[in-house]
């Protein structure tokens, strides 16, 4: 859209339309952090940062020492990180072999795999739990893990990816004698590295913030993950509200941590499923 | 990624070694043509080994399992079509449906405008600092349904809330510093709403703004030499420039409204005041999982799964048809 609307009053317009809709946006977000800050007498008495002579940490003290919260995070980093590289290897494997290779019913197979694709979650869930019931992983991380382990969306994910790489490049590496499995190690994956990013944060941000499936699998609190743990701290400690403020933000750090360092590919991984739609 | 648009390219295979190199391997060719021929089925297998076990495996246990009446894992009784029934005929059921439904409502036609409204603002030429702008807006996402709940459960609070001083400032006449966001039935579906708008407008935009970038700016040009207004550029060529796009977003948050569980669990601390924030999926959580009815919760998720799956048909039938009458 150019000129006819480009007049200056109308690009003042739209800015401060904008700045207005991002301050809407990031006020929460500030909010969230000033709480964190704030002694639980303060918190409803400053609306957003205290003077700085009554900034505090005990929120976070509180979150470590009155609760098992450390033992949540270790729980959530031990198996959001292994759902993510035990998902990579085997979507990226699968979606290198769906791409670059023909085979017997392999036709069968991603049409097996887009029809479930189609359910939600919640259908499989029960009788899910049933099946990990008798294999003896319910309120254990491997119940969380090895279901998990499955991504379709990863699969056709990669496959899009891996399909865009020149025939003549794999036919080379051949000729010169690499076997199949460092063709996909060495050149294929090396080659991939910007889906590998989006798909490694787009896991880890369904791992971690999962919630339903670890609340229904997971009994004991020495196992809970972030989400549940927080969950059971909402009911225990109703109250402290900075603690709880605190126990949200240490939540959220670690998936935006990883969004700063893969924003870019990101946003591309996002939206290529999308273009072809 | 610019090498893989040609598939062509000029690295050619150094023809003048390759036969010395072949010749060499001579001895491993067996080894070498079975390892290529083996290699596909080894590296679909792990994941065809736990799809099978764990995705396609209870797909067909939850038909079954939706006819049964279950007590934990260990007992189940045939039940007929009784699981079904009881659930039509259960008041909160009908409540969870209208609740999600509503919901999926207001983002298909409060959030998805928004968003695409917001794209259209961001996608400008001249605009500065578009990347923060477009990191402002997409940020909340960052946080995830569970922790944007328990946030909010503080936002709303009543005469403290930030939500509700805000508002008062504002407009003290029309909200009350003690509007009960959270515990009036009348308000918390409007709390649902406003928080997911919140959550989900910038992930929204982002797709929007991807389907605006790949309009052909040439078209807007013509556009101007015809000396059509910005109204009918945007009927005439945005419109349908992004619409494999909007569809897809459509389609999708539709998907995703259905689902709708951890923002009101965490936010209402479960239901609701009667039962006013309850969802399907929370239905199914609470008859399924906390009573242990497996047989239940399978009922349930097959009415999800099919109701969603014939409103999405709905869904891409009516966009289609709009594509007719474009043409």
């Amino acid at each position: 859209m150019s000129k006819s609307i480009g007049s200056n009053f109308a690009r003042v317009m739209i800015a401060m339309l904008l700045i207005v809709c991002a301050l809407i946006t990031l006020t929460p977000i500030v909010w969230l952090v000033a709480a964190t800050l704030k002694n639980p007498d303060d918190i409803f008495h400053y609306t957003f940062f205290p003077p700085i002579r009554a900034l505090t940490l005990d929120n976070f003290r509180d979150l470590f020492h009155l609760t098992h919260f450390g033992r949540f995070m270790v729980n959530s980093v031990f198996t959001t990180g292994a759902t993510v590289l035990v998902q990579l290897f085997f979507s990226s494997l699968a979606g290198f072999a769906l791409a670059k290779y023909e085979f017997k019913g392999k036709s069968a197979v991603t049409g097996l795999m887009l029809a479930t694709l189609m359910l939600p979650a919640s259908v499989t869930m029960a009788p899910l739990y049933d099946l990990l019931y008798h294999m003896h992983m319910v309120d254990q991380y491997a119940g969380i893990i090895v279901p998990g382990a499955v991504s379709v969306f990863g699969i056709f994910l990669f496959r899009q990816a891996i399909v865009q790489v020149p025939d003549e490049l794999l036919q080379a590496a051949r000729l010169d004698g690499c076997s199949e499995f460092r063709i996909y190690w060495d050149i294929v994956m090396p080659v991939s590295r910007p889906m590998i990013g989006a798909f490694c944060l787009m896991s880890f941000m369904g791992a971690w913030n999962s919630f339903l499936w670890p609340q229904i699998i997971l009994h004991h609190d020495n196992l809970f993950t972030v989400p549940i743990g927080l969950n059971q701290l909402l009911g225990v400690y109703s109250s402290k509200y900075g603690m709880l403020m605190a126990g949200t933000l240490v939540g959220v750090l670690p998936v935006a941590a990883l969004f700063m360092l893969l924003q870019k590919e990101f946003v591309a991984g996002l939206t290529s499923g999308a273009v072809k739609g | 990624m610019s090498a893989t648009i040609n598939p062509a390219p000029s690295k050619a295979p150094p023809d003048a070694k390759t036969p010395s190199r072949t010749t060499i391997h001579r001895p491993k060719a067996s080894w070498f043509s079975a390892q290529y021929k083996l290699a596909p089925y080894v590296f679909v297998s792990p994941f065809i080994l736990l799809f099978a076990i764990f995705g396609v495996y209870p797909i067909v246990k939850s038909i079954l399992l939706a006819f049964y009446a279950t007590n934990g894992p260990k007992n189940q009784v045939f039940v007929g079509l009784s699981n079904f029934h009881y659930m039509f005929h259960d008041p909160d059921f009908w409540t969870a449906v209208t609740n999600t439904g509503t919901f999926a409502l207001w983002s298909v036609f409060l959030q998805l405008p928004l968003s695409l409204g917001l794209a259209l603002l961001l996608n400008q030429k001249w605009l500065r600092g578009q990347n923060f702008l477009r990191l402002a807006f997409f940020s909340p996402n960052l946080l995830g349904q569970v922790f944007v709940g328990v946030l909010f459960s503080q936002l709303f609070m009543v005469h403290y809330g930030l939500v509700n001083r805000i508002l008062n400032a504002l407009a003290p006449g029309v909200f009350s510093l003690d509007t009960k966001w959270l515990s009036d039935p009348t308000y918390v579906m409007p709390a649902i709403v406003l928080t997911s708008l919140w959550l989900y407008c910038g992930f929204n935009m982002i797709y929007f703004l991807a389907g605006l970038q790949a309009v052909d700016r040439e078209l807007y040009e013509a556009a101007l030499v015809d000396g059509a207004g910005p109204w009918r550029q945007f009927l005439h060529i945005t419109l349908p420039g992004i619409k494999p796009i909007a569809v897809f977003v459509l389609v999708t948050s539709t998907i995703g409204s259905f689902q709708l569980f951890e923002l009101p669990y965490l936010l209402l601390g479960g239901a609701g005041p009667k039962n006013s924030g309850l969802t399907v999926v929370m239905y199914l959580y609470q008859n399924g999982f906390q009573t242990g009815d497996l047989g239940y919760a399978s009922a349930v998720g097959w009415t999800l799964a099919i109701g969603v799956l014939f409103i999405s048909l709905i869904q891409m039938r009516i966009t289609g048809a709009w594509k007719g009458t474009k043409g």
